[in-house]
């Protein structure tokens, strides 16, 4: 597959939005839960208007992709069936969430709504952080299941896709959080530090897990299926068409072997050993951790980037030979 | 229920495009729209075409026989392609099975085209959107047209009978007919897609002459009126 920027852009950058929004609302859990000392509304507040931030950047990328993007709305029509109408419904209901958890704290519409029986009081934030969070993970169950739910697509085909989704967006998200926490509660920075260093080597295990699986593939169709030709021996010699076609771009990533065997390694070396080290190593100051947080962006794209390039799409089988 | 599909005899097919061009000219005139062509005078020509003629070799040298392909939408009756649209623009007509696309409605996403596991999708680079093989639902219904001609154009053009259209759910039909007694099969079975069009496969064909074929009445080739030799037909230079 050829991969879209615009959909390494909306990908990658939602994920650390909605792992950011994540990284706050378990923060103010254990705060509740008086694990960790409550901080002040501009943390939460803040912290909230840059997750929104990157989640509207992903959503404007996201309008790059399209064709005709003044008819997207009506992409919210088919979410009975489709996962992507369904992603389309869900992001912009969670980045309402995420202003309205923000908006409550900076505000201070928070007094307390209800006492559960273990005397923890329930404030406007929590209920809103409470239901960010559902949202949250449905977004990332959406925009994995996008590519998850295409039966003959194998290399995605597989509960790893969804698990990589949560992890890989996740760990990008905490660590961003812990970047931010170095300049508005460095209390705090470890706290988020060690969680980004727990998700982002799980997503590392995740990530090598499908890179193994995927690795041992064997397409399911085969010349023979795809055309009913009944030899063991047969060579296409004509595509039906002598300059390219949409079949040809589309569906093809269009890079040598040489830059395929690069970039495994970059996003694994930048999107999970680097960050990893610096976390592990550093000390948790925001002038490790912001690089630390940047160099993992970059890696994220890369693994995005392979995510559609690994690929092999069943109707390449169709397009062996121009001519 | 009606499932209107394509029968395709790689028997009889050539290769010779003339359901590709006739496609072309049909789709690029209608009230949807033209099919782009992008350099059609320059060294890479790109351009939408809902039909396509591939061509393959089977075996090894000399031992070779060419198969000419069509490929064109296989109107599925379990479309991956419909289910994944998030507008509704792809659909799957339930009077006749046809699948389309709405392109009024199509946000050109492009991910109909990824579920498809034939790449018989193509996008069109100038209207932005997603298009394909129509069965020529704007003629085939057409009364202004007489009924033999209400037909996919490709179907229309095709020089040597390779394209059969019909109801592949009535029994009785040709396509049916075809189907069940020339080993029609689908493409990518695995796939389960259960593509409504078929394809015939390649067959031995055997030329049955009888001899009384070779003698014709006016055969100067006769002794006082009458054939010189009942039982062997003659050879070549004796014909000459």
């Amino acid at each position: 597959m050829r991969p879209a920027s615009s959909v390494l852009f909306l990908t990658t950058l939602i994920g650390a939005g909605q792992g950011l929004f994540l990284a706050l609302f378990t923060q103010q859990s254990y705060a509740l839960l008086g694990q960790l000392p409550m901080q002040d509304a501009a943390f939460y507040g803040y912290g909230s208007a840059l997750a929104l931030a990157l989640l509207a950047a992903g959503l404007a990328a996201s309008f790059f992709h399209l064709g005709h993007p003044e008819r997207a709305w009506r992409a919210a029509t088919q979410w009975r069936t489709s996962w992507l109408s369904r992603e389309v419904i869900v992001l912009p209901a969670f980045m309402g969430i995420v202003f309205l958890y923000g908006a409550a704290h900076l505000m201070h519409w928070n007094p307390v709504l209800f006492k559960l029986p273990n005397g923890l009081l329930v404030d406007a934030t929590v209920l809103l952080g409470c239901l960010g969070t559902l949202l949250a993970f449905t977004l990332y169950v959406c925009t994995a299941m996008i590519y998850a739910c295409l039966r003959m697509m194998r290399e995605w085909h597989s509960p790893l896709t969804v698990a990589n989704y949560i992890l890989l967006g996740g760990g990008s998200g905490f660590l961003l959080a812990a970047a931010y926490a170095a300049f508005a509660a460095p209390a705090q920075t470890a706290f988020f530090a060690a969680w980004a260093f727990i998700i982002t080597l799980l997503g590392l295990v995740g990530r090598i897990a499908a890179l193994w699986r995927n690795a041992r593939l064997r397409p399911v169709s085969t010349l023979q299926s795809a055309t009913g030709i009944k030899h063991p021996r047969i060579a296409q010699k004509s595509q039906g068409a002598m300059g390219g076609t949409y079949n040809t771009h589309e569906f093809f990533h269009g890079k040598s072997a040489a830059f395929i065997r690069t970039i495994k390694p970059t996003f694994l070396a930048l999107g999970f050993a680097v960050p990893l080290l610096l976390l592990m190593i550093g000390h948790p100051v925001a002038s490790v951790l912001l690089p630390a947080f940047a160099m993992q962006y970059l890696g994220l794209l890369a693994e995005r980037w392979y995510f559609f390039a690994e690929v092999n799409h069943p109707q390449n089988v169709y397009y062996q030979t121009l001519g | 229920m009606t499932q209107l599909a394509l029968v395709i005899d790689l028997n009889v097919c050539v290769g010779c495009h003339a359901c590709v061009t006739n496609c072309k000219q049909w789709n690029t005139s209608g009230s949807a729209g033209a099919l782009t062509d992008c350099n059609p005078y320059e060294a890479n020509p790109n351009g939408t075409f809902f039909n396509r003629v591939q061509t393959f070799e089977a075996g090894s040298f000399p031992n070779t026989e060419t198969v000419h392909f069509p490929k064109s939408c296989l109107h599925c009756e379990d479309p991956p392609c419909v289910p994944v649209c998030p507008t509704g623009a792809s659909y799957k007509r339930k009077e006749d099975g046809i699948v389309l696309v709405d392109y009024d409605k199509c946000i050109g996403c492009k991910y109909c085209s990824w579920a498809c596991p034939y790449g018989v999708r193509e996008f069109d680079e100038q209207r932005k959107e997603m298009t394909k093989c129509t069965l020529c639902v704007d003629r085939i219904y057409d009364r202004n047209l007489s009924e033999e001609r209400r037909k996919p154009s490709c179907v229309l053009a095709c020089p040597t009978g390779a394209r059969l259209f019909g109801d592949v759910h009535d029994p009785d039909s040709e396509v049916s007919v075809a189907i069940r007694e020339r080993g029609g099969y689908v493409l990518m079975p695995e796939a389960n897609t259960k593509p409504a069009n078929h394809y015939l496969p390649r067959r031995k064909t055997t030329l049955k002459v009888r001899n009384d074929e070779l003698y014709r009445s006016d055969n100067p080739h006769k002794i006082d009126g009458a054939p010189f030799d009942h039982n062997l037909p003659p050879a070549t230079e004796e014909l000459n």
